[in-house]
């Protein structure tokens, strides 16, 4: 039941968020935060009450029919590594909903309706174990981010949110062939039609259509990845994007690539994920390098931070490619603390715009001296991505890198290289925005109490995960260990 | 025998004649008159193939046809009216507001 | 008492966050008593748990205490712990004991500062960070010290951040020995991947048995973390950050970029010495570094005119010797140069930082002069500093464990004749420079008016530092004895030469120096104008001052190439395939809707010429 709440309980906020708004804009703005917060909270008990060692599959469970002549069935589950990236994605929204407090000023009620409907949509896709529901929930939170970047993103906003929805409509649509052929292939096989995971495990095919399949679901979830080559409408849509915008994005839009990954791609059709992980595992690398190199090279402070997403998120594509317990589980906790790094970092930016109103790293300098606690946040983050030890984003990309070790060296120095590529751009960011004389004499507001509470609560997290990051890693290991044991040849 | 042989040539003739009708005259008009006698070469061919074929069909069809002429000739001249009222020509060449 | 072991790491890191939290609204004095205090405890507990050591040594000459296990993945279970055994020990104490020193000093020495607050809350998170390093039981935990060390670095150099140029020299520090800490982690991939652990003890083990000497294994592992040593150790190819780290204020200077961070490849060359014996040809590459470093930066050092920047080139010279005595073998005389230079090179930035401060922030040495009597405190432990520095034979410390580096170098079996004339003429060198710097600074003619003269906060740490600076190398015998039990003995080849024999070459080289740099800049100073004035001279200098040209080289090699890959790919190359496709689509609109004309009699013909072409299409094909 918990399962079904998270999903229905934004929703009905979310049109309740919009009906209120013409009364009040306050109480629309508390609405969504105590949905929001209300959601996080069932989603910590389900952490907490869930027993580690975890006998079946799933820690949690809801099953109703809904189109049985089809084999459809609204079947929620949750596993260690849903369960993670529930927290995360409710984690992040309570902090988008602070954020943008202020920053929204035009249709309000809408926005926060869209705000719902998006992590409900992300709620589905983690929750979702009917691969009909999971396309349907997949497709639910490209429309509302659609509306999110449309309306209230900056200068060029239309442009980029007609490139991120025809990216991932186009792929998303792939999948959909992808999935109906998989659907077809199990009623040859099996007599009977059907869109459940656990049924779909496994399905006897032939190995070429196999390929084409997992081709289907890999283009899908490398658009949102994203990795390298298909990456190109996320710099765009971080940049227009509000502030919240930019962090559910970056924050949980990226995971679901990565979690459809690691759900679908390398389970169902473990012998072409073998074939195809070299190529994944240089498109990773590739990733990485061009990623941290296209950062170094901006000047927008919102482009610098999208592109080191997919920098960080090369790491990811390489972890789960390299597919060993190692890089499994580090690739999932740069998932999660890079969600929360890079969230911290657009917050920050955010604030800044709204103090300065530019984004240009030339107009800057010098800001530490009149908003010093704004700009040690942003050094702590800058820090966090790249790869200082003590901080999450070091555990994720260390665990990576040294089980990309033992698939191959080559793969392992580069990547290695990527992390000292990281420093380029955290420095220079640091640098040419806070340090330097103050040229333009700017006198701006330091963090204000809310924006300080958000920067603390995430400086923890990040601190927590970087020296005590076991109950985390305990929580998704089963899962990472099935994981692992459906490579062929294990 | 039927002569079927001239009965096409001549309804081809006269399509032809109207095709040519409507693509080299510029007035509306014209191109209405041009487009009657396709129709009717059409109906000519109907005509003489239900002769050749001795089936009634042929004339039914040609009914028709003048039925759905009267129609177009009807619309057609008052769209040209309204066309008239609106650009004070009928140059089918100087109404070209419809372009890409 | 060795249970407080976890205090000595947390303490400083307790009050570097409450420093860096609460500090803003801290007073002055609340902030020096947090931030100084903290180390004072923890310098005091390092002493106490030194001594509970030293009194009844564990059994198996080391203590080790868990705190938690850190990441959990399989078989890969680093923890937060922390080894004791010697050489943790001595580096730990003198460590802390000279950072509370350095603190002491700072207290003054920024008072006023507008970042008072945040200078002591980096210092204190340096301090933490070094005694992680120092501390750790294996290799991730280690490389958490490292990597912190390297970051209060980079923030204490670009501590005055106003002026773009010290926030460049501290990313140039932090690029740079981050290029060496790739290599280094690297290096761990491949000790896991191969032995199965980090931990250090087990790793060392495990590399002894499964390992034999001279496998590739072992020269990999033992190259890569050479590059991160020589990375954060300042030695040749990496050492170009160092000079540039002046820009930080002095007390940084003297804590991190000379007593205490830039040791720390010593450190973990001394504490991997398993790996280095197995692979003699790194070994030697470590020798030769070492050897190579201390000849081009005593060199350099001859050419600097601001004070820190000879004192910096001075630094990278000494650790070369350290890194002479670690290649020969002689892990415990590396060790022994490590804790004498900590006392005499921390004492030389702090008489130093006297100077300058005293002068308006004057660094300029030939904008100086005639100090001597001006500040008679600064000379005093300036002098001490220097002959120890130097090797005054006899009586200083700097000579005692830079004597028996070149004796060791002498007997080792790694060592030859070459690497020896390098550590002698590294001597001679040493004294020139740091009497030339004595001579111009403090004797000649007064060039600069003294405005400010310190206090109590600055004479007194100097002057305990003098003080160590020259008893500290008295009880080498028994300092050798406790660093044998970590240590592996050092094993003399038969037929070398004798102690008295390299006692008397380096205190000849000494002397050989101080004449020199006497007759150059006191006796008869046209000398080394026209010296520097002629056009070889002026070449030599040129490239000497410029640090042999390799920031220039670096620059083309590296640095401009990457710049501009990523400027000229600022705008996404990859997104120009979608941005092609796009315009494509448009292009083909254009083609189309140009036949849109809107013209009746042009519909009509396309119609019937369409439908003439259909039909033919139907009827013949």
């Amino acid at each position: 039941m918990i399962l079904l709440c998270l999903i229905v309980i934004p929703l009905i906020a979310g049109g309740l968020a919009w009906a209120v708004a013409r009364w009040s804009v306050a109480a629309c703005r508390w609405i969504t935060l105590l949905a929001v917060t209300a959601d996080l909270i069932l989603a910590l008990v389900l952490w907490g009450s869930h027993s580690p060692a975890g006998s079946g599959t799933w820690l949690a469970e809801a099953d109703w029919e809904w189109i049985p002549q089809a084999g459809i069935r609204f079947h929620l589950a949750v596993d260690g590594l849903s369960l993670l990236l529930l927290m995360l994605t409710f984690f992040l929204g309570v902090l988008s909903v602070l954020a943008s407090w202020r920053e929204i000023t035009e249709a309000v009620g809408f926005f926060h309706f869209n705000l719902l409907w998006i992590l409900a949509g992300i709620a589905g896709v983690f929750l979702a174990v009917d691969l009909f529901l999971f396309y349907f929930a997949w497709e639910l939170m490209l429309v509302p981010m659609y509306f999110l970047i449309a309306i209230w993103g900056h200068e060029n906003r239309v442009y980029a949110a007609v490139k991120f929805f025809i990216f991932t409509q186009l792929s998303g649509l792939l999948m959909l062939v992808a999935i109906l052929a998989l659907v077809f292939t199990h009623h040859s096989a099996t007599g009977a039609y059907s869109f459940e995971y656990g049924d779909l495990l496994g399905t006897a095919m032939s190995s070429v259509a196999e390929m084409w399949m997992m081709l289907g679901f890999f283009v899908a979830f490398a658009v949102k990845l994203p990795a390298i080559v298909l990456h190109t409408w996320l710099p765009d849509a971080h940049t227009e994007a509000p502030t919240a915008g930019s962090v559910i994005l970056a924050g949980l839009l990226l995971k679901t690539g990565a979690y459809g990954m690691l759900r679908f791609v390398l389970p169902l059709f473990p012998h072409a994920s073998a074939t195809f992980a070299p190529v994944a595992m240089i498109l990773g690398v590739a990733g990485i390098l061009y990623g941290a190199l296209l950062a170094f090279g901006q000047t927008d402070l919102k482009r610098l931070v999208a592109y080191t997403s997919v920098s960080h998120l090369g790491f990811v594509l390489l972890g789960i490619f390299v597919w060993n317990p190692l890089a499994l589980q580090g690739a999932v906790m740069t998932m999660i603390c890079h969600g929360i790094s890079t969230g911290a970092l657009f917050i920050l930016v955010g604030a800044l715009q709204d103090r300065i109103h530019t984004r240009e790293m030339d107009r800057m300098g010098g800001i530490w001296s009149t908003a010093p606690r704004l700009s040690g946040a942003a050094l702590f983050f800058a820090l966090a991505s790249l790869g200082l030890p003590g901080l999450g984003d070091f555990v994720g990309e260390f665990l990576v890198l040294l089980g990309a070790y033992q698939q191959s060296i080559v793969i392992a120095a580069l990547a290695a290289i990527g992390v000292l590529f990281a420093t380029f751009y955290a420095l220079q960011f640091v640098q040419r925005a806070f340090q330097g004389p103050n040229t333009f004499n700017w006198r701006i507001p330091d963090l204000v109490p809310r924006e300080g509470l958000v920067m603390a609560v995430m400086i923890i997290a990040l601190l927590w995960l970087g020296l005590y990051p076991r109950p985390v890693l305990n929580t998704f290991e089963p899962v990472m260990t099935r994981i692992e044991q459906m490579a062929p040849g294990r | 025998m039927f002569p079927i042989r001239e009965g096409f040539m001549i309804s081809g003739a006269l399509f032809t004649l109207g095709v040519i009708g409507v693509l080299a005259r510029r007035n509306l008009l014209f191109v209405l008159m041009s487009i009657e006698v396709m129709l009717n070469a059409a109906g000519m061919a109907f005509v003489v193939a239900g002769a050749r074929w001795r089936q009634p069909d042929g004339q039914v069809m040609f009914l028709f046809i003048l039925a759905m002429a009267a129609a177009e000739v009807s619309v057609g001249l008052a769209l040209v009216l309204e066309l008239y009222h609106q650009f004070k020509t009928l140059d089918t060449d100087a109404i070209s507001r419809m372009r890409g | 008492m060795l249970a407080l072991l976890w205090l000595v790491p947390a303490i400083p890191f307790a009050s570097a966050l409450a420093l860096a939290v609460l500090g803003p609204r801290m007073r002055a004095r609340g902030v020096a008593v947090v931030g100084t205090g903290s180390i004072a405890i923890s310098a005091a507990i390092s002493l106490v748990i030194a001594g509970t050591f030293l009194g009844a040594p564990p059994a198996s000459g080391a203590y080790t205490q868990t705190l938690w296990t850190w990441i959990d993945v399989g078989s890969f279970r680093p923890g937060i712990a922390f080894y004791l055994d010697a050489l943790s020990l001595v580096m730990t104490v003198v460590v802390t004991f000279v950072s509370f020193l350095i603190h002491l000093y700072s207290v003054e020495f920024m008072r006023g500062d507008e970042g008072y607050s945040r200078f002591f809350a980096y210092m204190n998170l340096f301090v933490a960070s070094m005694v992680t390093l120092l501390l750790a039981d294996n290799l991730l935990l280690l490389y958490l010290g490292w990597e912190g060390v390297g970051l209060c670095s980079y923030l204490l150099i670009g501590f005055w951040y106003q002026d773009a140029a010290n926030g460049l020299a501290g990313r140039k520090a932090f690029i740079v020995t981050r290029v060496g800490d790739t290599a280094m982690a690297v290096g761990l991939f491949v000790l896991f991947h191969n032995l199965g652990t980090l931990r250090i003890q087990d790793l060392m083990h495990a590399a002894q048995s499964q390992w034999p000497a001279g496998s590739s294994y072992a020269i990999a592992a033992a190259a890569l973390l050479l590059g991160g040593a020589v990375g954060k150790s300042a030695q040749l190819p990496l050492q170009t950050w160092l000079p540039d780290a002046m820009a930080g204020p002095t007390p940084t200077s003297a804590l991190i970029h000379a007593a205490t961070m830039v040791t720390a490849g010593v450190y973990l060359i001394a504490r991997t010495n398993v790996l280095f014996t197995l692979a003699p040809p790194v070994q030697f590459a470590v020798a030769v570094v070492g050897a190579a470093t201390l000849l081009m930066a005593g060199f350099s050092a001859l050419t600097q005119n601001d004070i820190k920047r000879v004192l910096a080139y001075s630094t990278i010279s000494q650790i070369g010797y350290m890194f002479l005595a670690l290649g020969v073998g002689a892990w415990g005389a590396a060790i022994f140069h490590f804790m004498t230079h900590a006392f005499f090179k921390a004492l030389l930035f702090l008489a130093a930082g006297i100077v300058i401060e005293a002068l308006h922030h004057e660094h300029n040495i030939f904008r100086m002069g005639g100090l001597r009597t001006e500040l008679p405190v600064a000379f005093w432990t300036f002098l001490i500093g220097g002959c120890a520095l130097a090797g005054l034979p006899l009586i200083t410390a700097g000579y005692f464990s830079k004597d028996l580096i070149l004796w060791s170098v002498a007997n080792s079996p790694a060592g030859g004749m070459g690497l020896l004339a390098a550590g002698i003429a590294g001597v001679v060198l040493t004294s020139f420079y740091t009497f030339r710097l004595i001579f111009v600074v403090f004797f000649g003619r007064i060039e600069t008016a003294v405005s400010h003269r310190p206090g109590l906060a600055m004479v007194v740490p100097a002057c305990i530092l003098a003080f160590l600076s020259v008893v500290g190398g008295f009880d080498k015998a028994s300092f050798e004895a406790l660093l044998n039990t970590a240590l592996p003995h050092f094993r003399e080849a038969g037929g070398g030469m004798s102690e008295a024999l390299t006692s008397v070459a380096a205190g000849l080289a000494f002397f050989a120096g101080l004449l020199a740099a006497w007759y150059a800049y006191l006796r008869n100073p046209s000398l080394s104008r026209a010296a520097a004035g002629n056009p070889a001279g002026r070449l030599l200098h040129r490239f000497w001052f410029s640090d042999w040209g390799m920031d220039w080289f670096y620059d083309r090699l590296f640095i401009r190439p990457v710049v501009w890959a990523a400027s000229a790919s600022k705008a996404d190359i990859v997104d120009s395939i979608y941005d092609g496709l796009a315009s494509a689509a448009v292009l083909c609109y254009r083609i189309l809707s140009a036949t849109e004309t809107g013209k009746l009699r042009w519909y009509a013909a396309w119609i019937a010429g369409g439908s003439v072409v259909t039909l033919a299409i139907v009827m013949w094909l």
